[in-house]
């Protein structure tokens, strides 16, 4: 009786022991897998592969950084690409235009449907850019005032002969009101375009202002042709005479008139007029280079290349910018278009007021040169005395250009 | 003044040409934006 008692009690030991055992080496087995083969991505460049998928799909992990939890519901969506998580993968490589996208539509800019720096330009154009603009332009307005009311407007000081010059010629003066006229519609188009969302939606609202964004795009697009050719025109016909002369530092040195007294000489162009010129054309060229970059969209990038020749020079490197980028999204280009189009243009404009002012209110006699294209011959004598000079060495005298049919026979010195 | 109000009345021809030819060349945003499979008409 011991015996077999004693034999049960070995077995049941044996067999206690047995399953212990069994239990140890089988949670050691679940606990610890093998580590699975690391996988190569070599072939999609460190992008998920088709072992990655797969393994996911089994609710494996894949070693990845990004590696999702595996699906914790295996009916959903266990047998897409990453399960039901969220694909990293995929929105990192939109992000960052990696990713092989194709479109029905369109364009070098089609396929990029991300574009982060885009934040960059949008806080930009809503901040800096509308803020500084128009204090400028609000400062420019105020300081013209201001000196009009203490200089007040400036009269032609001798006595007037009654005899008209010829200044302009139909030509020269179609070629400024071109220009000229195509720059204050573009000016107001593109200042309605830019602040109307904080200007002129809380005024009319937002169905009123609909058509005039609208057409403010449109007749700003269209007349921009305009303004390039009176630009062209206004340099063929005039840059020959904004040649710097020595002439020019006299009349800067006496602010045209304003110190020192009397009128310094100047012939067909003052210094002051040369400065309005070359500002002219140097801002003018640069905002139709903006403006054609914009005009086209993502066909004439312009930045990474220039960027690319600044870099050679070293000159953002010596006043702090660092090495500019030379490759961007095509919305990039376009978003530098924007800002720079839009810089160029304030400064341009604020520029242009002063010469409004100084071309009608500001100065008597001086809206005539470009209005009938004669002035009052002690006008130009005080403002252009060299120029009225060379006419009467050439015979142009004043009387044989005093037409009263405002024909005259001779043309301007040239 | 005629100059001035000819200079005038160019840009407005200018304007309405240069819109007219970049359409009629195939410069609309409609047409450099999409693919040949799309029909816009």
């Amino acid at each position: 009786m011991s015996a077999r008692t004693s034999s049960g009690i070995g077995l049941f030991l044996l067999v206690f022991v047995g399953l212990v055992a069994a239990a140890l080496i089988g949670t050691a087995v679940i606990d610890r897998p093998e580590p699975l083969p690391e996988i190569s991505r070599e072939a999609t460049g460190g992008a998920q592969t088709l072992e990655d998928i797969l393994r996911r799909q089994e609710g494996l992990h894949t070693g990845q950084k990004t590696d999702p939890e595996p699906n914790v519901d295996p009916s959903v969506g266990a047998l897409s690409t990453r399960g039901s998580a969220s694909d990293p993968d995929l929105w990192r490589g939109l992000r960052y235009d990696t990713a092989n996208v194709t479109t029905q539509q369109q364009g070098p800019a089609a396929t990029v449907l991300i574009q982060d720096g885009g934040m960059r330009w949008l806080e930009w154009r809503n901040g800096p850019l509308k803020e500084w603009g128009a204090w400028l332009l609000i400062g420019t307005l105020v300081a013209l005032a201001l000196f009009y009311l203490v200089r007040g407007r400036i009269r032609i000081d001798g006595e007037k002969t009654g005899h008209k010059v010829k200044r302009f010629a139909g030509i020269e003066r179609f070629g400024h009101w071109l220009l000229a006229g195509s720059f204050i519609i573009l000016g107001i188009t593109g200042l309605l375009v830019l602040f109307g969302r904080i200007a002129i939606i809380p005024l009319v609202g937002r169905d009123a202002y609909a058509p005039i964004a609208a057409a403010s795009k449109w007749v700003h697009n269209s007349v921009a042709w305009a303004f390039m050719l009176g630009l062209v025109l206004v340099f063929v016909m005039w840059v020959i005479h904004n040649l710097p002369n020595r002439h020019d530092l006299r009349w800067l040195a006496q602010g045209g008139g304003l110190f020192g007294g009397g009128h310094p000489p100047a012939k067909k162009f003052n210094a002051g007029q040369k400065l309005i010129f070359w500002s002219t054309i140097v801002l003018g060229a640069s905002i139709s280079a903006s403006g054609l970059s914009l005009l086209f969209p993502f066909e004439l990038p312009m930045f990474a290349k220039t960027f690319d020749v600044l870099n050679a020079t070293g000159l953002p490197e010596l006043v702090g910018f660092g090495t500019l980028p030379t490759e961007m999204a095509p919305h990039e280009e376009m978003q530098l278009a924007q800002l720079w189009h839009s810089i160029v243009a304030f400064v341009f404009i604020a520029i242009i007021l002063a010469h409004i002012y100084l071309g009608s209110i500001g100065m008597e006699g001086a809206f005539d040169a470009m209005g009938r294209g004669k002035v009052e011959l002690q006008w130009a004598r005080e403002h252009h005395g060299l120029w009225v000079e060379e006419l009467e060495r050439k015979g142009k005298t004043p009387d044989t250009t005093d037409t009263s049919d405002g024909k005259g026979t001779a043309t301007p010195a040239e | 003044m005629k100059a001035m109000f000819l200079a005038f009345l160019a840009i407005a021809v200018i304007a309405v040409g240069a819109d007219y030819a970049l359409d009629y060349a195939g410069w609309s945003s409609a047409e450099r934006t999409t693919g040949e499979a799309v029909r816009l008409d």
